[in-house]
């Protein structure tokens, strides 16, 4: 999973391969009440022009590992206790503060899921993705102002120029949210983190942000990590999938071996458990229990608590993240037979 | 046929837009629900549908008395809940509950959970006699599949489906026969949700509620309700059971909001058509004239700007639509190969 790889540039202006890669990265919170283990060993990478959809319930950290990827983790209570992030070969974590500030916005970008609360509420919105071309591109007024404008055309706003000069409480939420796209694509990033993008949507909005995220993806060649629970938006967009439990990724997956055959009872819980829209089901099946204390992780396997297939060795040994295929990795005691049951 | 528990008889509710500190003028009305007319069946489950601003939550609100219908009329077991009395109203809320969306802020942090569950009980204290109240909440907690040992625990020691059960046993505490539930699971993880939905099936099955099940969550509305009705800008666009919504939409909006739900199944991506919504809903302060979906329907005609569309049964199909179009499109999203 997580051989080293070159940097790769192959003349052609875009790099191909890896672009960005997390290695076995740990973080930590240490709060009064004790150590909180958010992060324990997260390894995945995302290439250029690829969907790398994140899949995990709330507390499982996939949010906390794109703050540590973008730099902006609150430190404290925050702590990077090992691991690297590298980007085009390079650790981001050992770098200078003003080296990786040059990365954020032109190497990866961020987009937020509360639209409202990730914009300031006293600048414009047309400012506040102008600023970016003032600051980094050290371009006059006029032309940061025309430049955003494209960049609000470009997400499909309608009249950008008129809504230029619009404050964020003036747009709906569809359109904060394509603003915030806009703003996040404005120098041109390598790779696009997506943070719950269309969480607080509703569902006919949610259909036209991703379609618009998708867009600009395949134009751009960009990366996209795009971080979710929803499993019915990963089907629709991603190219493989990490999902994360407590901290850890413990299946990883192209999209359609992970729906068809998933190699982890805990994927295999969360896909049982969603009623679909094309099924009027019975009893829903459901994954007993609760996701464990980040203070408190049980020993060995953090789901055998809630796993209808836990064993003796599932309390005792932590199972790794192994290959079992081409492009997939599982991490349980028992992901073989999972794989090859019928 | 079943005797209808709720009937909800064109329904509507204002809210005055005002301008001005100190002489406030009335300057237009937010119409949150506007006409609204739906029965509920004895033991069923109504999903009510639609996307934010639609209604479904003030809708609730009128259902559960916390606020006055502007117009209109709730109908609850023959008697107009508008007319009665003070203390026949109190009587009357003990037969419709409700559970609330978010289980972090709708309990109070500083009352136990044996307070919170018991505090129905204070207020109607003929339901339960002061001595076997506690033994009540236990019971309570046990139905909801809680510990009745930790009736003493505070809300913050709980996880938030854990929370939502308290919310449940609450609603039960009375022995209603109607419970609204608002949004009971969009707060949950899937993990958590599915044993919520589970919880509230079984005891429905073992109670014989009547639920109004509202969500914007089209998948886990179908999976609970008999019947769905789909509301848009205060409106019920489209009304009937689960099957008729699901399989045989008519309306274009129910139509394009089944479309838009991703599916949980990759193998779908290429034979799924989305139909595809421009824009955002208008705004409820100054609706369309006509039918209120036209500005973003691909169908839209002279009339639909002139004519309001009925709730009503059309030709060729077997429950009521508000389309002056309304026809059967096959909707991809919900017939995999």
């Amino acid at each position: 999973m997580s051989e080293q790889s070159a940097p790769g540039a192959d003349g052609s202006g875009r790099p191909s391969g890896r672009l960005l890669e997390v290695d076995d990265l740990r973080v930590e919170f240490r709060t009064r009440d004790g150590v909180a283990k958010v992060i324990n060993g997260v390894t995945y990478h995302v290439d250029a022009g690829e969907t790398l959809a994140v899949l995990g319930e709330s507390g499982s950290g996939k949010s906390v590992t794109a703050q540590t990827v973008m730099g902006i983790l609150d430190m404290p209570p925050g702590f990077v206790t090992g691991g690297q992030v590298r980007f085009h070969g390079k650790d981001m974590l050992t770098m200078s503060a003003e080296e990786r500030r040059r990365i954020r916005g032109e190497g990866i970008a961020m987009i937020f899921q509360d639209s409202l609360s990730a914009l300031n509420p006293v600048f414009t919105v047309g400012f506040q993705i102008a600023e970016q071309f003032r600051i980094r591109r050290g371009m006059s007024r006029a032309d940061a102002k025309k430049r955003a404008i494209e960049m609000l055309d470009q997400v499909k706003i309608p009249n950008a120029k008129g809504r230029f000069s619009n404050y964020p409480h003036q747009f709906s939420g569809g359109m904060r949210q394509r603003a915030m796209i806009a703003m996040s694509l404005a120098l041109d990033p390598e790779v696009l983190i997506a943070d719950e993008p269309t969480t607080a949507l509703d569902v006919t909005v949610q259909a036209q942000i991703m379609d618009l995220l998708g867009e600009l993806q395949r134009e751009r060649r960009m990366g996209l990590i795009l971080i979710t629970h929803d499993l019915g938006v990963v089907a629709d967009v991603a190219d493989r999938i990490a999902v994360m439990y407590a901290g850890r990724i413990v299946e990883e997956a192209d999209v359609y071996d992970l729906y068809a055959k998933p190699a982890h009872p805990y994927t295999l819980g969360l896909l049982d458990s969603i009623p679909r829209l094309d099924e009027k089901g019975q009893q829903l099946r459901t994954i007993k229990g609760l996701p464990p204390n980040l203070m408190n992780i049980p020993p060995g396997c953090p789901f055998n608590p809630r796993c209808p297939m836990a064993q003796p060795v599932c309390r005792e040994k932590i199972p790794p993240l192994l290959q079992i295929g081409a492009g997939r990795a599982s991490a349980c005691h028992f992901a073989e037979e999972l794989v090859n049951r019928d | 046929m079943t005797e209808n528990i709720l009937e909800v008889r064109d329904l509507v509710k204002h809210y005055p837009v005002t301008q001005g500190i100190v002489f406030k003028k009335t300057v237009g009305h937010v119409k949150a629900v506007d006409g609204v007319s739906f029965d509920l069946r004895a033991g069923e489950t109504l999903g009510v549908v639609g996307e934010s601003g639609c209604g479904k939550s003030t809708l609730s609100r009128v259902l559960m008395s916390l606020e006055k219908p502007t117009a209109g009329s709730v109908i609850f077991k023959g008697q107009d809940v508008a007319t009665l009395s003070a203390g026949a109203m109190r009587r009357l809320r003990r037969q419709i509950q409700m559970v609330m969306q978010d289980p972090y802020t709708s309990l109070n942090p500083r009352m136990t959970v044996g307070d919170l569950i018991g505090e129905p009980f204070e207020i109607h204290p003929d339901v339960a006699p002061k001595g076997s109240r506690r033994d009540k909440v236990k019971e309570l907690l046990d139905l909801v599949g809680l510990n009745p040992e930790h009736i003493n625990r505070y809300p913050h020691q709980f996880s938030g489906g854990q929370r939502q059960r308290i919310g449940i046993a609450r609603a039960l505490a009375l022995r209603p026969e109607v419970i609204i539930c608002d949004e009971p699971v969009s707060a949950l993880d899937v993990s958590i949700q599915s044993q919520v939905m589970n919880l509230l099936e079984k005891l429905q099955n073992e109670l014989g509620l009547s639920y109004v099940f509202i969500a914007h969550d089209l998948s886990v509305v179908r999976h609970l309700s008999d019947r769905v009705a789909v509301m848009y800008l205060g409106k019920i666009v489209e009304i009937g059971t689960e099957d008729e919504i699901y399989e045989r939409p008519t309306h274009p909006y129910t139509q394009a909001l089944l479309s838009a739900v991703p599916v949980p199944d990759p193998t779908l991506r290429e034979s799924k058509a989305i139909i595809r919504l421009t824009g955002d809903v208008p705004s409820p302060i100054s609706p369309p004239s006509g039918c209120r979906f036209r500005t973003r329907c691909w169908k839209a005609q002279d009339v639909c700007a002139e004519q309001v569309p009925l709730l009503e049964v059309r030709p060729g199909s077997d429950h009521p639509s508000a389309c002056h179009f309304a026809e059967k499109r096959e909707i991809v999203a919900t017939h995999p190969a």
